[in-house]
């Protein structure tokens, strides 16, 4: 596998920031509630933690080791400040839903510690990469949760979805029926852990059947010890 | 002057959570009859279900675990789960409510943390308070006692009501349901008026609603039984009811109009269910002498507080819950002094 496919590889889903390191927990698990706030968050990190895993890589070689850190803040908390300027522009009613955290990316643990880990050891364009997979596998963990959150506590899919997409996308939303009687748990806060919980025992899952399979050719050739 | 002679061996039969578990279930008997004489045979169809389902989900989850099915499914620490739910549950509950908060019980809350003995939270409580935070409806829609019910359902109606939610016909729902002694009070009291006032419905016995009052004696019964069999200790029993009690009293002579008679609290609700059947669980309780009495206390008290000043009616549950999880520091703290060694303090 090529150096880059390593990268998108680790990102998405063996290095899963959300799934595997359990970084960035806090805004995972407090707009998760729907699929399209869960879309939202994890797009607005996705920028966020990809320019800034740019910027810090390019001026790696120029920042002292004493007052990287609070180098690095400024340059993420910079980039949060234009995320945020420019969804209250755009998706004005989605910013208000999501509030305070937006504002928060700049704490979030996914960010800084890409930029510690990585981008200020490596060159621009790996950074970059490494930045756009791990924001896609962070993306992808919060749109799943929220999916999953509001399908068993609202019975609905893609509901608000007009708030991202515009108008058109009104019809998107999904339901179960009005029949349905949610579990108010999912769409609380335990919800949002026990949901993590199980989308973690799941990757556990998945990963422990692929290493199964893979050995299983593996000794199946091994020769036979002969007798004698 | 002869003595019976009883042949060898002496020792006695140790105890086993099989043994254990069984004396919890035949203690439950009494305040089972009572209730189903008092609210209907929903309550037995929910035990039914409930078992069936507990029995079949711990056996679903042992095997996917590849650990050995039958010891865990003959401890009937499932079954005694189930039971207690059954019992907390409204009669008139859809049977999927059901099955999915004991599905949580035994799945997500004993099993998923290890099985028996390893899990942090009472079961029966977990699954109970999930039901009720999710479907606060369903879960607040009692019926009323026999002598106030003017529509009981026989027992082929109550199973069609709660499979098909086929009411019978010329009933509502209205007509079948009522709010328990404790929501009654809770709403009447939002309303400003006065316990002289509110007593004066039918709906009261001597100390809590009528009916209830009689519900928790039978479980009262089932619990000495415990007592006597050294199933359970009287610490937390005595302490909790204790604990609810001075905090109800002490309130109720602050104010008598807006805080009801201590008893009213033991006998209402899941009060001595929950002191001698839930808060005994030797799995999530305190294991210290002390510490139980803290333990048992602190659920007497937060009971009263959330009855009282919480969003919801009753407590026992969510108290249970709190003090499962401060139960292993409470243990931290309260370790005996080992004989032969000085107490840390004495240093």
């Amino acid at each position: 596998m090529s150096e880059y496919g390593k990268l998108v590889k680790e990102g998405l889903w063996s290095n899963n920031q959300a799934l595997v390191a359990l970084l960035g927990l806090c805004p995972l698990l407090a707009v998760s509630n729907t699929a399209i706030n869960g879309l939202g968050m994890g797009i607005a990190t996705t920028v966020v933690v990809t320019l800034s895993n740019g910027t810090v890589s390019l001026i790696r070689n120029w920042v002292r080791q004493e007052v990287r850190l609070p180098v690095f803040v400024i340059i993420i908390a910079s980039f949060v400040t234009a995320v945020e300027l420019s969804m209250n522009a755009w998706f004005h009613e989605l910013y208000k839903i999501l509030g305070i955290f937006i504002p928060l990316i700049v704490t979030n643990c996914i960010i800084i510690g890409r930029a510690e880990a990585f981008a200020s050891k490596n060159p621009v364009g790996r950074s970059l990469l490494d930045g756009l997979a791990i924001g896609i596998g962070f993306t992808l963990v919060l749109f799943t949760l929220g999916a999953l959150r509001e399908i068993t506590g609202l019975g609905t899919l893609f509901t608000q979805a007009d708030l991202m997409f515009g108008e058109g996308a009104r019809n998107l939303t999904l339901s179960l029926g009005d029949d349905f009687k949610g579990m108010l748990l999912a769409i609380l806060p335990p919800g949002a852990f026990i949901g993590l919980g199980f989308l973690i025992a799941l990757k556990n899952l998945i990963d422990r059947r692929a290493t199964q399979t893979k050995t299983v050719p593996v000794s199946a050739a091994q020769p036979e010890p002969t007798a004698g | 002057m002869q003595f019976p002679t009883i042949t060898s061996p002496h020792t006695a039969r140790p105890n086993s959570v099989t043994r254990t578990m069984l004396w919890v279930i035949l203690a439950l008997i009494p305040g089972t009859v009572a209730m189903t004489w008092y609210f209907g045979w929903g309550i037995l169809i929910h035990m039914v279900l409930a078992t069936a389902t507990a029995v079949a989900g711990e056996a679903v989850v042992l095997r996917l675990r590849a650990r050995p099915v039958m010891p865990a499914l003959k401890d009937l620490s499932a079954v005694v789960t189930a039971l207690l739910m059954a019992l907390a549950l409204p009669p008139l509950l859809p049977w999927w409510i059901t099955v999915i908060g004991v599905v949580f019980a035994i799945v997500v809350v004993k099993q998923l943390y290890g099985g028996i003995g390893y899990n942090p939270f009472n079961p029966a409580m977990a699954g109970y308070v999930l039901l009720l935070v999710s479907y606060p409806v369903d879960m607040t829609s009692w019926v009323p006692p026999e002598m106030l019910n003017p529509h009981p359902l026989d027992p082929l109606q109550t199973l069609s009501l709660i499979f098909t939610g086929q009411l019978p016909t010329g009933l509502d729902w209205d007509a079948v349901t009522a709010a328990t002694p404790l929501d009654a009070m809770r709403t009447e009291l939002d309303q400003n008026r006065m316990i002289s006032e509110i007593r004066q419905s039918p709906l009261w016995g001597d100390f809590g609603g009528r009916g209830w009052e009689w519900v928790g004696n039978w479980f009262l019964l089932g619990g000495l039984v415990l007592l006597y069999k050294r199933i359970i200790t009287w610490h937390i029993p005595v302490s909790m009811l204790a604990g609810l009690l001075v905090m109800a009293m002490l309130f109720h002579f602050i104010d008598q109009e807006t805080h009801p008679f201590g008893l009213f609290h033991i006998f209402s609700g899941g009060t001595i269910l929950g002191a001698f059947f839930i808060a005994t669980d030797p799995v999530t309780a305190s294991t210290t002498r002390k510490g139980q009495l803290i333990y048992g206390a602190s659920i007497g008290v937060l009971v009263y507080i959330i009855r009282t000043w919480g969003g919801y009616p009753d407590a026992v549950a969510f108290a249970v819950l709190l003090m499962n999880l401060s139960a292993p520091t409470i243990d931290y703290y309260t370790q005996p002094r080992v004989f032969g060694h000085r107490d840390q303090g004495d240093e």
